[in-house]
């Protein structure tokens, strides 16, 4: 605790010695008493559910009769189930979409606004509004933008510019690309927040430097801005991995996972596993599979983050 | 001893570990003047020399053009298309969706939005859910970062590995054993499911290792000095909290806020699961269910409402907002 402070020394002396008597006097008492609210919520709602996950991906559990072991039944159960493959193949498609469009977008927006001497403030406020939008509002109202007839609000903009009206969400083919637009228009703003925050951090050194050097705007771009965010780049890559490998919400408000199952998730599937299944909540499938993608990605963020480390330090 | 005089408050403003995010609001950058290694930001790629060349002045100005058409259509666009809907009949919608009220403004819509598929009762619900998340969140994050930077019993260590371990942990492998846990609560049993009690939202948002870690980040960087005075004078372990901690803590207590409120308004999945009595569901699980049996223009004045408070919060606290954001980032990086 204080070691520094007069006051310190008996009381260490006292805790070292660690009866209950003494740990009651030095205060124990009312230590344990911060500690408790954090200890219990975590308890419960935390350290138990996810021990009892792995638990639960070994037993049948219904909720009117003990659960009972199965081994890897459950297991074998999920990776047997032909809508797997659709799964993780809809939601790697859509992990590759949002990296490609979602991406690169909050990079460059960023980038542009940390260049401009005014209206920073304004341009910020305005980036981050959709973030503030809730989630379901967001989607919903998106819903309404992807009317698929010609006077549709999306329809009627790509009528002014020539295109012909496309199918939005109502097509197997553009319901995934449909689902990945609304998700970046809703994130692009929390990153570009991020990115900018990261670039006040880049020295201004550097920059007088390579003016020294005569390096032009886009020599400094490439080789001072960029290799400064790094870091943050990586961190960010693989946190939006993290987050599209669990989308959930797009797909069940948009499409509920159609049309033809074009736009199943894996977290759509769990979810329909536990609790959209007619015969009773097949939990011990949607524990499975929940294990086996949180394994998937521990692995992968491990993988990555001794790659990035190797590249950062070298 | 009171605690006004042994907490000076400029040296707590100091004290804030990481830097606010972004230099963003004009007003974020008159008060964070005082700090002068933030306030030279303005170096960036493009130099002064640079900005003197004709040909970077008409790029910049188009940068400029460019940054505000986007942002503008993408920020503000479907809000203000919103906003306008709200008020339009159905069939002026659904025809001629960016004419202006072709055939006048139907400001009925909020009004039976409001009253008839009951938006007043979810956003009430949506208020008291977001008001227990925020004071349950508060609550462990501020004890439990207390205890863990400034109490630091002999457990700390591994309670902090233990808290810090539950990051890593994709939220979805909670998913099914939490719901059950709520079903079946320990200690309680099956007869006292906590099942449409709103317990069952404000207690598993409170186990976020991440604001604890903010918070115990932020009380790491408060001065000791004050801490061991304050000791000295014999302040007990709950005075030293609630007179001088928590005090010196203002700023860190409203980036908790935000993230807490925010994320209770936004939340879905959870609350669809757990609360399974229309009569107790906040309003991101009421309006997809009332969607099928509701006008379309009923329906867009109830997205409206839906979307008032977030908005309004967000430019009151504007500042607060952007900096949590940055901070998110800065924690996270």
């Amino acid at each position: 605790m204080t070691t520094t402070s007069p006051a310190a020394p008996p009381e260490r002396a006292a805790r070292r010695r660690g009866t209950p008597a003494t740990w009651l006097r030095s205060g124990g008492l009312s230590r344990l008493a911060f500690a408790l609210p954090m200890i219990l919520v975590f308890l419960v709602f935390s350290w138990t559910p996810i021990v009892r996950s792995v638990v639960m991906s070994f037993q049948e559990t219904n909720l009117l009769t003990p659960a009972t072991w199965v081994g890897i039944d459950n297991f074998v159960a999920v990776l047997n189930d032909p809508l797997l493959g659709t799964a993780v193949r809809n939601t790697l498609y859509f992990a590759a979409l949002a990296l490609v469009m979602g991406f690169p977008i909050p990079i460059l927006m960023a980038v542009l606004m940390s260049e401009v001497r005014r209206g920073k403030g304004v341009y910020s406020a305005l980036a981050y509004l959709p973030v503030v939008v809730p989630p379901v509002v967001a989607v919903l109202l998106w819903k309404v933008f992807y009317d698929a007839s010609p006077s549709g609000v999306f329809n009627t903009v790509l009528g002014a510019v020539g295109i012909s009206p496309q199918p939005w969400l109502q097509s197997p083919d553009t319901a995934m690309p449909s689902l990945v637009i609304e998700a970046t228009w809703a994130a692009a703003g929390g990153s570009i927040i991020i990115y900018l925050a990261a670039l006040l951090s880049v020295p201004p050194e550097l920059y007088d430097a390579a003016e020294v050097d005569g390096a032009s705007i886009w020599r400094k771009a490439w080789h001072v801005t960029l290799p400064q965010l790094r870091n943050v780049i990586f961190v960010m890559l693989i946190l939006q991995i993290l987050a599209t490998a669990q989308i959930f919400l797009e797909p069940f408000l948009f499409t509920g996972g159609g049309p033809n199952n074009a736009t199943v998730t894996v977290l759509l599937l769990i979810y329909r596993y536990a609790f959209q299944n007619s015969l009773g909540g097949n939990y011990g499938m949607a524990t499975a599979l929940s294990v086996m993608l949180a394994m998937f990605l521990a692995v992968l963020s491990w993988v990555y983050f001794r790659l990035t480390n190797r590249w950062s330090t070298s | 001893m009171t605690a006004d005089t042994v907490t000076p408050a400029p040296s707590a403003a100091a004290a804030a570990p990481p830097p606010p995010g972004p230099a963003s609001s004009r007003r974020a950058v008159r008060t964070m003047r005082r700090r002068p290694s933030l306030t030279d930001s303005d170096r960036s790629i493009v130099s002064d020399a640079d900005r003197r060349q004709p040909r970077v002045r008409r790029a910049m100005a188009g940068v400029h053009v460019f940054l505000a058409v986007t942002l503008v259509l993408a920020g503000l666009g479907p809000l203000l298309w919103l906003a306008k809907a709200a008020v339009t009949p159905t069939q002026d919608t659904l025809r001629q969706p960016f004419a202006l009220w072709p055939n006048g403004i139907d400001w009925a819509n909020l009004s039976t939005a409001w009253n008839d598929i009951h938006i007043d009762q979810y956003f009430f619900n949506t208020i008291v859910i977001a008001a227990g998340a925020w004071a349950f969140q508060l609550l462990v994050a501020t004890t439990g970062a207390y205890t863990l930077s400034v109490l630091r019993p002999r457990y700390a260590r591994v309670l902090n590995g233990l808290v810090l371990a539950t990051l890593f942990i994709p939220s979805v492998v909670l998913l099914v054993p939490l719901y059950l846990t709520i079903v079946d609560p320990p200690f309680l049993g099956r007869d006292h499911s906590l099942l449409n009690n709103y317990l069952a939202v404000w207690l598993p948002m409170a186990a976020n290792a991440f604001n604890i870690l903010l918070v115990k980040r932020f009380f790491d960087g408060l001065p000791r000095e004050v801490i061991e005075a304050a000791q000295t004078d014999g302040a007990g372990p709950f005075r030293l909290f609630w007179s001088i901690i928590l005090p010196m803590s203002r700023p860190i207590l409203g980036v908790v806020s935000v993230f807490a409120i925010i994320a209770a308004w936004k939340d879905f999945l959870w609350p669809l699961l757990v609360l399974p009595d229309p009569a107790v569901q906040p309003l991101s699980v009421r309006l997809p269910a009332v969607q099928s049996q509701t006008e379309l223009d009923v329906f867009l004045a109830a997205l409206a409402i839906a979307t008032i408070i977030p908005i309004a919060m967000f430019l009151i606290f504007q500042r607060v907002f952007l900096r949590s954001a940055g901070l998110g980032g800065a924690v996270k990086g």
